[in-house]
């Protein structure tokens, strides 16, 4: 029987395996500027990350991502929490964050290059205004779904405002905050894109926007994949953390 | 009585109802005091108000009118008065389930700030004290429903109160279990002199535990009082079992 550990790897990676030789068989059929090798586009890939002045653009593409998911998971925090505190804060601000959500991710970019000069500040900006109304609206959720008999059962003993908050409101709400801060993960990483390649001289989406000037699918293809493997790294990172955290609940044997 | 460490006097408390069409009376005008030391079981059906009048005792709710006091003081209003004074068992345990049995009951401990060794010390002791030694890093999940009550028993018992506060805490479980932990928790509030309230439906249940028994009408209200030793001969204890059960079940023909 096949080792559980190898058989998981083997159908995680089957589906990418499958793409790569469905592109492979395009690229020996199709001219290389539209559907380079797989081999060109690895090499490119390993290129990036081994050569100091390109991964600089990944990291400062990276950084931009969590300042951004910070800066908005930090005001969406205190958001929830005094929203969760007062109906008044609640009527006035939900509404308000709802239009925000509607608001398209190219629309704020162009908000800030009219608004603002400085391309850290811009894009810290858009980063920040396209995922808080998801983190406010997650961690409300979480706030809200705490369970009542828990809470009556810690105010029993009279604790502080701060023991309460440390004690019963971070366990509750932290499964709310690691799925907020996955789903986010994806917007950013596909907004600071947008952002970069608008307005930045530096970064993947900047370096994006070369590849495209300079008609090198290779590049463009090596540089996405330095952004998916970014999210994946920090997927990866926070499942772990999850684990970790949520290691308390009980697991069925039988899957649903 | 003069001594009172639980008093009520005419205290009412109404809720509206959840379609908002009107109010209902949860505690009706209701008066009693309850003595250091005393254990006394608190009976009546489903929807009496028994656990209302808990939760008022506890500073969970406040009474719209009347006067309740414990110690004298006001356990709503000076809630933070209470702080280590009065301990809570409910009817579900309501362990945090990210919390190991040990947490759990460290949980009002380090509310307290105690010292953490010797809180880490207490706690043990109170888990092994309930037959839970072993079990000290299990996750809730991992204990079977008595276990969970025991370890919510030793949380309560853990922060040292002058009062324990019971709302059903046996309902949920088997018989057998159901007994054995009633002992346990006699021996224990006798053997620590605490004063105890304990709200039970099971008329079996508040003989086995009450030095003495009241029993509510619908809206909270006393029917029917009386004390019960544990020495009480079989004749008196059926007697006391049968004006209860004449009690309760007035008050299903008139409701």
């Amino acid at each position: 029987m096949m080792n559980a550990g190898i058989a998981r790897v083997l159908q995680a990676t089957a589906g990418m395996i499958f793409l790569a030789v469905v592109w492979q068989i395009l690229s020996m059929t199709l001219p290389p500027f539209l559907f380079p090798p797989v081999p060109e586009i690895i090499s490119r890939t390993i290129e990036i990350l081994i050569t100091g002045a390109l991964l600089t653009d990944v990291l400062l593409t990276a950084a931009r991502i969590f300042g951004g998911l910070f800066g908005a998971f930090i005001i969406g925090a205190i958001l929830a929490l005094l929203i969760a505190r007062s109906k008044t804060l609640e009527n006035f601000v939900s509404p308000v964050l709802t239009f925000f959500q509607g608001i398209p991710a190219l629309s704020w970019v162009v908000f800030a290059i009219i608004w603002f000069h400085g391309t850290e500040f811009r894009v810290l900006f858009i980063m920040i205004m396209t995922t808080l109304p998801a983190f406010t609206f997650q961690i409300l959720d979480s706030i809200r779904s705490m369970s009542k008999d828990l809470f009556e059962m810690t105010m029993s003993f009279r604790p502080s405002r701060w023991t309460l908050f440390r004690f019963l409101i971070v366990p509750t709400i932290v499964p709310g905050i690691l799925t907020a801060w996955k789903v986010n993960l994806g917007n950013a990483a596909r907004v600071v894109v947008v952002a970069e390649l608008v307005g930045a001289t530096g970064g993947v989406g900047y370096q994006l926007l070369r590849q495209q000037q300079l008609f090198d699918m290779a590049g463009a293809m090596a540089w996405t994949l330095q952004l998916v493997l970014f999210v994946l790294v920090v997927q990866q990172t926070i499942n772990a953390i999850e684990a970790w955290a949520l290691r308390y609940r009980p697991v069925s044997e039988r899957g649903i | 009585m003069t001594d009172a460490v639980i008093s009520f006097k005419d205290v009412t408390k109404t809720f509206r109802r959840a379609d908002g069409k009107g109010d209902f009376v949860a505690v009706d005008k209701l008066s009693f005091e309850i003595a250091k030391g005393e254990i006394v079981a608190v009976l009546g059906k489903t929807g009496c108000g028994k656990s209302t009048m808990f939760n008022i005792v506890a500073g969970l709710i406040e009474p719209d009118r009347g006067e309740a006091r414990v110690t004298g003081h006001d356990p709503f209003r000076e809630f933070d008065y209470f702080r280590g004074k009065i301990g809570i068992v409910f009817q579900n345990d309501r362990l945090m389930p990210w919390r190991t049995a040990l947490d759990n009951v460290l949980l009002g401990l380090q509310i307290l700030d105690a010292d953490p060794k010797q809180a880490v010390k207490t706690a043990r002791g109170w888990l092994a004290r309930l037959g839970l030694a072993g079990h000290e890093n299990d996750y809730p999940h991992a204990l079977s429903g008595g276990m969970r009550q025991r370890v919510s028993i030793a949380r309560a018992f853990a922060v040292n109160p002058d009062i324990l506060l019971c709302d059903e805490p046996f309902s949920a479980l088997d018989e057998m279990t159901a007994r054995d932990l009633r002992a346990e928790f006699v021996r224990l509030v006798r053997a620590n002199n605490k004063t105890a309230v304990f709200i039970t439906h099971q008329i079996g249940e508040a003989m086995d535990i009450g030095d003495r028994i009241m029993v509510f009408h619908r809206p909270a209200r006393i029917a029917y009082e009386t004390r019960l030793s544990a020495a009480a001969a079989e004749t008196e204890r059926r007697k006391v079992q049968d004006d209860i059960m004449h009690v309760l079940s007035v008050e299903q023909v008139t409701a």
